[in-house]
């Protein structure tokens, strides 16, 4: 018997304060807007309709809106945490194009619309596991992302799927120095991809994706180490051979293409074995970090015959 | 100025403790962000290596502008740096690591950014100790050449940085290359120091 019942409400469905306090002042900006008193809230705030997906969602408390939107990993904005947060006000998200090209039937570009038409959107909270050896809970609205690339009809070459971020340095001040060798990419093998877990996320907490969260399309693979889940995709491409990816380009002996969470296998230079659960505050010890991040039931069937210490 | 400089620095020096001590404490609205033992930790560990390569500006600073009493704040900047590394370090011993002695010993054994950070602190814990007059005065000579540890400890300052860099290396890059030219000039100074006795030495053959 499962301990929590049905109808007992979900972590998501109990509003943080500051998202609260969040809707009243965006409502107070709409107000003011509308008076011609001021201008709206820079960061827009639009409520997405979702249904949760109970079957993938973790029980365990939902970070704060607040904390997972202010301390992000998002090198094209800046190398600081709280630097996506502060200068990604002036990206666009809107409009977007994605161009799918590759092994696959159907080609082409096409615009965001388009793409998210047919896909209903769920709600589902899932562990994301910094490589830094930090992790979240985070309440994604999105959609598995192989109901999207079935659509393109993949042919039996299609063995990976390799995705781009868009490079606009005029808006990405990250993006003038080549911290990275820019633009981002990433790429998962193809039933890594077909995986129901793997999902393109469109927004967090029942509202639309903030710029630095990787507005307006991101992937969220959670059984991975974060920076596989690439932000802001443009390109989606299907491939025979394994893609190149940003951090094992810029350090191939310590990111590998599977970054894989694995508490065994450490980072050359640091520990997996823990990781500190962000909202704890200052008196809060490490916890163990669980092997595909707490997904091994789903998601260790992938790798059956994989030797995960080399395929890092 | 002579008067004021010391009471001055001494107020610039503790002012990241105590910005640091206000977003610990929330005063004003002001945080640690989401991550406050990562931030306390990344701050501390900065302020410690700044302020440390101030401690070597202050030689060639007081011999450049001949301003000998400048020497005077040395030892207060060189203990200000000793205080935020150790707080950096027992930031990491007590809230990152719980006292898991285990855990603390393996990562100083195995990772080797946090041996050679641990290494610099023990080079500093001597010169802090040493660092009153009494002891000057009872070390006598060697009270110098003890206190050429803090080269050592300050390229294991920069190192310790650079070692758990991901991709950013702007800034560990600064404080290597201020180092490099503090180094640099003491080195240039070195060899000038021997240069007339060279000259000297010619005109007598």
């Amino acid at each position: 018997m499962h301990p929590k019942s049905r109808n007992d409400p979900l972590p998501s469905e109990i509003t943080p304060r500051d998202v609260y306090l969040d809707r009243r002042r965006l409502m107070a900006g709409f107000a003011a807007g509308l008076l011609g008193f001021g201008a709206l809230p820079a960061r827009s705030a639009a409520p997405l309709k979702a249904t949760r997906n109970p079957r993938y969602s973790t029980a365990e408390a939902a970070n704060s809106y607040e904390d997972i939107t202010t301390y992000n990993n998002f090198y094209e904005f800046g190398t600081s945490k709280d630097d996506p947060a502060r200068l990604a006000g002036k990206f666009r998200p809107k409009p977007w194009n994605v161009t799918v090209s590759g092994e696959a039937e159907v080609t082409g570009t096409f615009t965001l619309e388009d793409m998210l038409k047919p896909h209903p959107l769920e709600e589902r909270i899932y562990r994301l596991r910094c490589v830094e050896a930090w992790s979240m809970v985070i309440p994604w609205v999105g959609f598995p992302l192989g109901d999207l690339l079935k659509r393109f009809r993949p042919t039996s070459r299609a063995k990976f799927v390799a995705f781009k971020t868009v490079m606009r340095p005029e808006e990405m001040p990250g993006q003038r120095y080549p911290v990275l060798d820019w633009p981002y990419v990433e790429g998962l093998r193809i039933d890594e991809a077909m995986h129901p877990l793997a999902i393109l996320a469109v927004g967090l907490y029942g509202q639309v994706l903030p710029n630095q969260n990787g507005a307006p399309l991101r992937l969220v693979v959670p059984w991975k180490y974060g920076f596989k889940s690439i932000k802001s995709i443009v390109e989606i491409r299907f491939t025979e051979r394994q893609p190149p990816t940003s951090w094992n380009i810029s350090a191939p002996q310590e990111y590998g293409f599977y970054a894989n969470v694995n508490p065994e296998v450490d980072h050359p230079r640091w520990s997996q074995a823990k990781e500190r659960r962000i909202g704890g505050g200052v008196f809060a010890p490490r916890q163990p970090t669980l092997m595909f991040n707490g997904y091994a039931e789903q998601v260790a069937g992938l790798y059956r015959g994989l030797d995960l210490a080399k395929n890092f | 100025m002579r008067r004021l400089l010391k009471p001055l620095l001494f107020v610039l020096c503790s002012m990241p403790l105590a910005w640091l001590l206000l977003r610990a404490f929330g005063v004003a609205g002001a945080s640690l962000g989401a991550n406050p033992i990562d931030e306390l930790q990344d701050e501390l560990g900065a302020w410690g290596l700044r302020l440390l390569l101030l401690t070597l500006c202050v030689t060639p600073l007081a011999v450049t502008l001949r301003k000998p009493w400048l020497m005077g704040v040395r030892r207060m900047i060189g203990l200000f740096a000793f205080t935020y590394v150790s707080l950096h370090f027992l930031n990491w011993l007590v809230l990152d690591q719980w006292l898991d002695l285990q855990s603390i010993a393996a990562d100083i054994v195995k990772r080797p950014y946090i041996t050679v950070g641990v290494a610099g602190l023990l080079m500093l814990v001597p010169l802090a100790v040493t660092s009153t007059a009494g002891w000057m005065r009872r070390l006598g000579r060697r009270w110098h050449r003890i206190h050429k540890l803090v080269y050592p400890a300050a390229v294991l300052g920069c190192v310790h940085f650079w070692w758990q860099v991901k991709a950013d290396w702007r800034e560990p890059l600064i404080y290597a290359a201020t180092l490099a030219l503090l180094l640099g000039w003491r080195a240039w100074r070195a060899r000038a120091r021997l240069q007339p006795r060279v000259t000297l030495a010619r005109f007598g053959a």
